[in-house]
């Protein structure tokens, strides 16, 4: 097996706010292959979403510091990485979804434009996702690209899909924005997809459907897949691997399966028991007492260690490295071993 | 679209009809005798009483509002007791050269001021910006007619690059009236020396009056670019692989030019009322200068003419300006 897709290894953010540096991503670990797809779970403010922008090299220093660590896309490192190579990158090979699907189309062109510019830029990194050879004409260019961008609307569901390419957002209801968005993330034929909580703000039977979509895609593509959410429900049902996030960390990670049924780590467990309460409110955790770190003056060693019934000195004195449980089953814990004896129902 | 521009239009006649209420009363309310200043200084009793029943100005004010509106209803602006000619024709012969000098001047301000806000806010708070902004605050500051003496000096009188004033040289013909625009007039003769001659005393007037909106221009969107810039739909952008300048000059210019367009309005109307110094600083032969010499000699229909037509030229520039708004916007929509 070669290189996987996306290798984070141990990766170090900062950010300078008025308050002073806040310690936002401690040290990271995560691996995404092909077909993959990863759920990225925890807290809100924990890092996920900075975690996703890191990839696509969105996040704009100052006020971020990255100081520690590497992004290895196929290989490459992407920190050290020229705007030129990573404006090469988006779209071609990282694609990107956000979570509301109102605020992320630009409300005074029509999708086509949008579309059809994407799939321009698209194919100025790689003539092949216009199905162009390299000399091809501007006319032959926006003429493929206007194809490509009713074929890509087509094959996200949007019924008369070349007929509304001439339409402008308002014009879509919510779920249909985030399929048209959808599209404009796959129009390069990316390796990677990035959904920063793609169906936050739709409701729960559109949600389905997008995820529906998105798994289809996967298949259909082969891509690999980050999917950021708050839903340990969408997981379960979506992903094929979680990475669970705990104020800056990934505490426990491995196969989706595995990881619900058999969670190691304390704060996954936690996180598990408030599934099925439905009237605890996200965030809200049941059963743990205090709050989410300061992450300007954050706790040395584990992070989790002041709301841990388990804590013990050695859990406040140094950050826990990753223990493989299981195959491909990591815990950031050192209580791993005393915990597999107590049960988790 | 075409009921919202003819609503918009109803709408203007009582603003018109109190505008011309308003004139009128401000007119009779001034001190002096028109009438005795038009006859001149050896004109004796009964010369003036003659001039002043000729003109209906010896009649009861409502008498005289009364001919006056219902002349206008037909088009009639009244006659200057000053130069015995109807105020329309003066108007009409007056007006292209201020329009064209408005036109200029807008045209250099919208051009220079949406591409410099745009770039201001995209290298905020590095030195492009605070150069850009400190000239802008500098030309805000700056009266126009003292700009204007400036730019004569320098341009005119040291650099002899440009006349010192008027509109065409005195010793040439004008080109064959079409617009009343004299570059435009030249072109379409396809007399390029005249066109050239035209654009050279048109410069310096227009960039006296274009500094102020320019430098307003550049500061709004400069922030609505900034406002712009935070949206959802840029970060998209990005992430999706547009090059940073596609989603400058195209996506977030489109958003941001729309919040730009109330100003550009409002400047259009503010600049056409504000031509007199800039007029007579450079020997413009426009509105500005006709009305001042109407003030000065207390004419009063001249003057409330040019008030109408001024008044009337606003309102319409803000009716485009909305018509525009709806065309880049396509959210609004009119009922
Ligand atoms: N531009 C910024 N400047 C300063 N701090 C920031 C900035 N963006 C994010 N942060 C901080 O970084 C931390 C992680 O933010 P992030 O957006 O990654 O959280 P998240 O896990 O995606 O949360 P949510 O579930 O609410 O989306 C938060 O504590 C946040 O306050
Ligand atoms: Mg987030």
């Amino acid at each position: 097996m070669s290189n996987p897709l996306l290798k984070i290894r141990n990766l170090h953010l900062s950010m300078h706010s008025f308050d002073g540096k806040a310690h936002v991503l401690n040290g990271i670990n995560l691996e995404v292959k092909r077909n993959e797809i990863w759920g990225l779970v925890g807290e809100t403010g924990c890092g996920k979403s900075l975690t996703g922008l890191s990839v696509s090299g969105l996040v704009s220093s100052p006020p971020a510091e990255y100081h520690g660590g590497e992004i290895l896309f196929d290989g490459e490192d992407l920190l050290g990485c020229h705007e030129q190579r990573l404006l090469a990158l988006r779209g071609n090979k990282i694609g990107m979804i956000f979570q509301d699907p109102t605020t992320n189309l630009n409300p005074v062109f029509t999708i086509g434009t949008q579309l059809v510019d994407v799939a321009l830029a698209a194919g100025a990194s790689d003539p092949q996702v216009l199905g162009l050879t390299v000399g091809a004409s501007g006319r032959a260019r926006r003429r493929a690209a206007r194809a490509l961008a009713g074929d890509m609307l087509d094959k996200v569901g949007i019924p008369n899909a070349r007929a509304r390419l001439d339409d402008y957002p308002h014009q879509f209801s919510g779920g249909m924005r985030q399929r048209v968005l959808i599209a404009m993330a796959l129009i390069g034929r990316p390796d990677l997809l990035i959904a920063d909580e793609p169906t936050t703000a739709l409701d729960v039977s559109v949600q389905a459907q997008i995820l529906d979509l998105l798994r289809q895609m996967v298949d259909e593509f082969r891509m690999g897949v980050i999917l950021i959410t708050h839903n340990l429900g969408v997981v379960a049902q979506t992903c094929s691997h979680v990475a669970v996030m705990y104020a800056g960390n990934v505490v426990e990670s491995g196969p989706v399966r595995r990881v619900l049924e058999q969670p190691a780590h304390p704060y996954t467990r936690a996180l598990m028991r408030a599934i099925p309460t439905r009237d605890v409110k996200r965030g809200a955790l049941f059963g743990l007492a205090g709050s989410v770190p300061n992450l300007l003056s954050p706790p040395t060693g584990c992070r989790f260690a002041p709301r841990c019934a388990l804590a013990s000195p050695a859990c406040h004195s140094a950050l826990p490295a990753d223990r493989e449980v299981a195959p491909d089953h990591k815990v950031a814990c050192v209580h791993v071993s005393a915990m597999k004896e107590t049960s988790y129902a | 679209m075409l009921r919202f521009i003819i609503r918009r239009i109803i709408m203007l006649i009582p603003v018109l009809f109190g505008l011309t209420v308003m004139m009128f009363i401000i007119a009779r309310l001034l001190p002096g005798d028109p009438v005795a200043l038009a006859a001149g200084p050896n004109a004796t009793h009964e010369e003036i009483a003659a001039l002043a029943a000729e003109f209906g100005m010896d009649q009861p004010m409502i008498v005289q509002y009364w001919t006056y509106a219902s002349g206008l209803l037909q088009g009639d602006f009244g006659v200057s007791i000053f130069t015995r000619r109807p105020v329309l024709t003066d108007i009409l012969t007056y007006l292209p050269a201020t329009l064209e000098l408005v036109f200029a001047a807008m045209a250099l301000s919208i051009a220079l001021g949406i591409p410099l806000g745009l770039m201001t806010a995209v290298y905020r708070n590095r030195w492009p910006d605070y150069l850009a902004r400190v000239l802008a605050l500098a030309s805000i500051s700056m009266p126009r007619f003292f700009l204007g003496l400036l730019l004569q000096l320098c341009f005119a009188m040291w650099l002899m690059t440009f006349p010192l004033g008027g509109r065409f040289p005195i010793i040439y013909e004008y080109p064959p009236f079409v617009t009343g625009f004299l570059t435009l007039d030249a072109l379409i003769a396809g007399d390029l020396e005249s066109f050239w001659l035209a654009c050279r005393h048109l410069a310096l007037p227009a960039i006296a009056m274009s500094l102020s909106p320019l430098a307003t221009i550049m500061r709004m969107m400069r922030a609505s670019t900034i406002e712009v810039l935070q949206h959802d739909y840029v970060t998209t952008a990005r992430a999706v692989g547009l090059s940073q300048r596609r989603i400058v000059f195209k996506y977030v210019a489109k958003n941001a030019v729309s919040a730009t367009l109330t100003v550009i309005g409002l400047y259009f109307g503010w600049l056409l009322g504000g031509t007199v110094l800039v007029e007579t600083v450079f020997d413009w032969p426009g509105l500005g200068l006709y009305a001042t010499q109407a003030i000065v000699a207390q004419d009063f229909m001249p003057v409330i003419g040019v008030a109408l037509v001024i008044g009337l030229l606003f309102v319409l520039s803000n009716l485009v300006i909305d018509v525009l708004y709806g065309v880049i916007n396509p959210k609004v929509r009119y009922a």
